[in-house]
C-alpha cells in the first residue's frame, strides 16, 4: 500500500497517497486545472506547460501533470498569476505554427480552441512565426499537418505505449522540432505503423485527422483510449 | 499632372481604383482601371490536401462563397474520378440558385438601385441604401426580403449563412428534410412577386436613362456562358460556348477540363487582374464579357417561366444586347429565373433522397471545376501529386473575364460624361456605375479580401 499523505488544494485538504500527482489528486477532488498534453490512460510529459499551479515555498510555477504530491504540500490552482502565464502558454502554441480554425477539419471540435475559449483568449499578442511546414500525405488513411501541430506529443506516446508500435518520435530542435515517423520517413513509407488510427483519435488539433474530411468534420474519440489503457492497468 | 479630386466610392465588392487624365481642353485624354490588391491565393494552397480547397477558397469572398464552393468541389470530384449521386447534384444547384437570388438581390438593390431610383446626380450622401429605405421603402424592402430568402435557402441547408462547410467533394454532406423543403416552398411565391414587381418597375424608369443606357460600355464583344444540350442557361453543369456580337457561335460544347484551348490569359500592367480572352482571335481581339448580361448573349433562353420576361427584354433591347447598362436588367431577369429554378428542383422526386456523397482517393492528377457564378463564368483548376497535395492551382474569376472590356466601359463612360471645366460629382459617380453594373468582386478577382472601396481620381495638366 502506498503511504497515504494530506495535502491543501486551494485551501482546501484532501487525501491523496504517495506517488500520485498534483493533477490525479485534484481531479480526484473534482478540481479542474486546464491540460493539453496530459491524456488519462498514457504516461505524462509536462509539454504543454497549461497545467502549471503554484505550491507553497517553491519559487517556480510547476506542472501539475508531473509533479508528484509531497506531504503537507499546499497548492493554489487557480490565481491571476496563473491565468496569465497559462495564456501566454497556449498565445504561443498559436503563434508558433498556422492555425486557421476556418478551414480546419477540427474546426469546433478542437482541444486548442476550445481551451483558448475557455482561458478567454482571444487575440495572440505575439508575433507569428509563419513557419513554412510540410503537410504529409502519404499515408493512405491518415493526414499529418504540422501546421496544426502543438507538439504535445501524444501521438508519440499512445502509439509507443498503446499500439506498441512506436512509430512518432519528435526530431529536431527547439523551434524546429517536428514530430516525425519511423526515423524520419514520410508516414505512408512507416514499416511499422498498422494504420490503427490511435494517433490521429488522441491528437488534440487538427494536426492528425482522417483523410478526406472536409472542414470541421473531424471528431475525435480519446476516451477509447483511456478506457482500453484503463483495462490494461494504465500507463506503462 | 494635377490631382485635383480623390472620390472613394463604396457600393462595389472589392478595392480598385479608377485614374482619369484630362487634356488642356478639360476632356479626357486616357484612363487607367488599377486593381490594388495583391493575389498569392494559388501560391499559399501549394501543398494543402486538394479535398481542402473547397473551404480554403471559399474564404477569398465573402459574397459568394458558394459558387467557389462549388467550382472547387467540381474540381475535387474531377480529381477523385466520381460523379457525386442524383441528389447531391439537385441540392448543389438548389444552393447555387439561392445563392444567386441573393447576390443578384444585393447587387441590384444595395448596390446600383440607389443610383437607378435616386438618380446618378443625386445627393452622393443619400445616394446609398438608407437614402433608398427613405424615399422607396417598397423597393428597399423588396431587396432585404429577396435577400433574406435566398440566404434562408443556404442557411436551410447548409446551417451556416456564409461560408457553408456543407459542400463536400464527392457531393455535399447532409440531405435536405422535407421541413425545410416545405419552408422554402412557402415563401417562394411573396419572393416571385416581388421579384415580378421590380422588373415591372425597372421597366418604367428604364427610359430615364437613354444616355447610360448608349454610353455605359457598348462597345460589341464576345459572349461567353454555360448552356445546357437545349442551349438553354445553365448555372452549375453547362457546357461553355462563345458567341460573336452578332449572335453566332463561335465555339461550343467546351468541356471544363478543355477551358485552356478556348481561353488565354494576359496580364495587364496596370492590375493585378488576370485578363483572360478568347483564344482563337488572340489578344486583345478576343475580349469577351461573362456574367449575366453575356450568359443572355450567350444562350437560348432559361427553360423556366422567366423566358416570358426575356422575351420582352429581346424585344425591347435587341437579340444581342451590348449595352453594359442593361447588365442590370438582365441580372433581375435571372434573379426571377433562379427563383423558377428553386421551385422546379424542389419539385424534383430525387430533392429529399439520402445517399448525398460519393467517397474516394486520388484517381485523376489534375481536376477542373467550371460554373456560372453570380458574375460570370468561375473556373477552378487543379494539379496534384499521388498523395492528393495541391501542385499547382489556377482560378479564373468572373471579373476577370470581364477586365477588359469593364477597362473599355470605364473609358467610354468617362470619355462620355467628364467635362473638367464644368466638373460635378454626378459625373464621376457614372465612372463608379459602369463598373457597378459588372457588379466586379474585385477582391476575390484578386484573391485577397478587404474592404470595399473604388477610388476615382482625375487629374489635369498642369495650369
Ligand atoms: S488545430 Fe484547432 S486551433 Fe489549430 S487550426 Fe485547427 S481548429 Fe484551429
Ligand atoms: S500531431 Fe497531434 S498528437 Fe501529435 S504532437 Fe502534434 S498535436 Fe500532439
Ligand atoms: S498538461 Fe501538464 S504540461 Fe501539458
Amino acid at each position: 500500500m502506498p503511504e497515504k499523505v494530506s495535502i491543501r488544494i486551494d485551501g482546501e485538504y484532501v487525501a491523496a497517497h504517495e506517488g500520485q500527482t498534483i493533477l490525479e489528486v485534484a481531479r480526484a477532488g473534482g478540481k479542474y486545472i486546464p491540460t493539453l498534453c496530459w491524456l488519462e490512460g498514457i504516461s505524462s510529459v509536462g509539454a504543454c506547460r497549461l497545467c502549471i499551479v503554484e505550491v507553497s515555498g517553491v519559487g517556480r510555477l510547476l506542472p501539475a501533470c508531473t509533479t508528484p504530491v509531497q506531504d503537507g504540500m499546499s497548492v493554489t490552482t487557480q490565481s491571476e498569476k496563473l491565468q496569465h502565464y497559462r495564456r501566454i502558454a497556449l498565445e504561443f502554441l498559436f503563434a508558433e505554427r498556422n492555425h486557421q480554425c476556418a478551414v480546419c477539419v477540427s474546426n469546433n471540435h478542437c482541444e486548442l480552441q476550445a481551451m483558448a475559449q475557455r482561458l478567454g483568449v482571444t487575440s495572440v499578442r505575439y508575433p507569428y512565426a509563419f513557419p513554412k511546414l510540410p503537410v504529409d500525405l502519404s499515408h493512405p488513411r491518415y493526414v499529418l499537418d504540422h501546421n496544426r501541430c502543438i507538439l504535445c506529443t501524444r501521438c508519440v506516446r499512445v502509439c509507443a505505449e498503446v499500439e506498441g508500435a512506436h512509430v512518432w518520435d519528435v526530431g529536431g530542435r527547439g523551434t524546429r522540432s517536428l514530430i516525425v515517423c519511423d526515423m524520419n520517413r514520410p508516414w505512408g513509407d512507416a514499416v511499422n505503423c498498422t494504420n490503427c488510427g490511435k494517433c490521429v483519435q488522441v491528437c488534440p488539433t487538427g494536426a492528425l485527422a482522417e483523410k478526406g474530411f472536409a472542414v470541421e468534420e473531424m471528431v475525435k474519440h480519446d476516451r477509447n483510449i483511456t478506457r482500453l489503457a484503463a483495462r490494461r492497468g494504465g500507463p506503462a | 499632372m494635377k490631382k485635383i479630386t480623390i472620390d472613394p466610392v463604396t457600393r462595389i465588392e472589392g478595392h480598385a481604383r479608377i485614374d482619369i487624365y484630362l487634356n488642356e481642353q478639360g476632356r479626357v485624354a486616357d484612363t487607367h482601371f488599377h486593381v490594388t490588391q495583391v493575389r498569392g491565393f494559388e501560391k499559399f494552397t501549394e501543398g494543402r490536401p486538394f479535398y481542402e480547397m473547397p473551404s480554403i477558397t471559399a474564404r477569398i469572398c465573402g459574397i459568394c462563397p458558394v459558387s467557389h464552393l462549388l467550382a472547387s468541389a467540381k474540381a475535387c470530384d474531377a480529381i477523385m474520378s466520381v460523379s457525386p449521386p442524383e441528389t447531391a447534384v439537385l441540392l448543389r444547384e438548389l444552393i447555387h440558385c439561392a445563392q444567386f437570388v441573393q447576390s443578384h438581390a444585393l447587387s441590384f438593390f444595395h448596390l446600383s438601385a440607389p443610383d437607378l431610383l435616386l438618380g446618378f446626380d443625386s445627393d452622393p450622401a443619400r445616394r446609398n441604401i438608407f437614402g433608398l429605405i427613405e424615399d422607396n421603402p417598397d423597393m428597399a424592402r423588396a431587396g432585404v426580403a429577396l435577400r433574406r430568402f435566398g440566404q434562408e435557402i443556404i442557411e436551410g441547408l447548409a446551417k451556416e449563412r456564409i461560408h457553408p462547410s456543407w459542400i463536400v467533394p464527392g457531393g455535399v454532406n447532409a440531405p435536405l428534410t422535407a421541413e425545410v423543403r416545405d419552408r422554402i416552398l412557402g415563401g417562394l411565391p411573396a419572393a416571385r412577386k416581388l421579384a415580378v414587381r421590380t422588373i415591372e418597375f425597372f421597366k418604367t424608369v428604364l427610359d430615364n436613362y437613354a444616355e447610360e443606357v448608349a454610353h455605359f460600355g457598348t462597345t460589341p464583344t464576345l459572349y461567353a456562358g454555360l448552356v445546357d444540350e437545349q442551349g438553354n442557361s445553365q448555372w452549375y453543369d453547362g457546357l461553355l460556348q462563345f458567341k460573336d456580337p452578332e449572335g453566332r457561335l463561335v465555339a461550343a460544347d467546351i468541356r471544363a477540363r478543355d477551358y485552356p484551348e478556348f481561353i488565354g490569359e494576359a496580364s495587364l500592367k496596370d492590375s493585378y487582374l488576370k485578363a483572360p480572352y478568347f483564344k482563337p482571335l488572340g489578344y486583345p481581339a478576343g475580349v469577351y464579357r461573362v456574367g449575366p448580361l453575356a450568359r443572355l448573349n450567350a444562350s437560348d433562353g432559361f427553360g423556366t417561366a422567366a423566358d416570358a420576361e426575356l422575351a420582352e427584354f429581346r424585344q425591347r433591347c435587341g437579340s444581342v444586347v451590348h449595352s453594359s447598362f442593361h447588365y442590370h436588367y438582365a441580372r433581375l431577369l435571372e434573379l426571377l429565373h433562379g427563383l423558377d429554378k428553386i421551385e422546379r428542383l424542389l419539385h424534383d422526386p430525387g430533392i429529399l433522397g439520402t445517399h448525398v456523397r460519393a467517397t474516394a482517393g486520388v484517381n485523376c492528377l489534375e481536376g477542373v471545376g467550371m460554373i456560372e457564378a453570380p458574375r460570370g463564368v468561375l473556373i477552378h483548376h487543379y494539379k496534384v501529386d499521388e498523395n492528393g497535395a495541391i501542385r499547382w492551382a489556377n482560378l479564373i474569376v468572373a471579373t476577370g473575364h470581364n477586365s477588359l472590356a469593364l477597362n473599355r466601359s470605364v473609358a467610354q463612360v468617362a470619355e462620355h460624361f467628364i467635362d473638367g471645366d464644368h466638373f460635378k460629382e454626378g459625373m464621376l459617380n457614372r465612372v463608379s456605375a459602369v463598373v457597378r453594373a459588372y457588379d466586379p468582386c474585385l477582391s476575390c478577382s484578386t484573391h485577397a479580401d478587404g474592404t470595399l472601396a473604388l477610388d476615382v481620381r482625375v487629374f489635369k495638366p498642369h495650369a
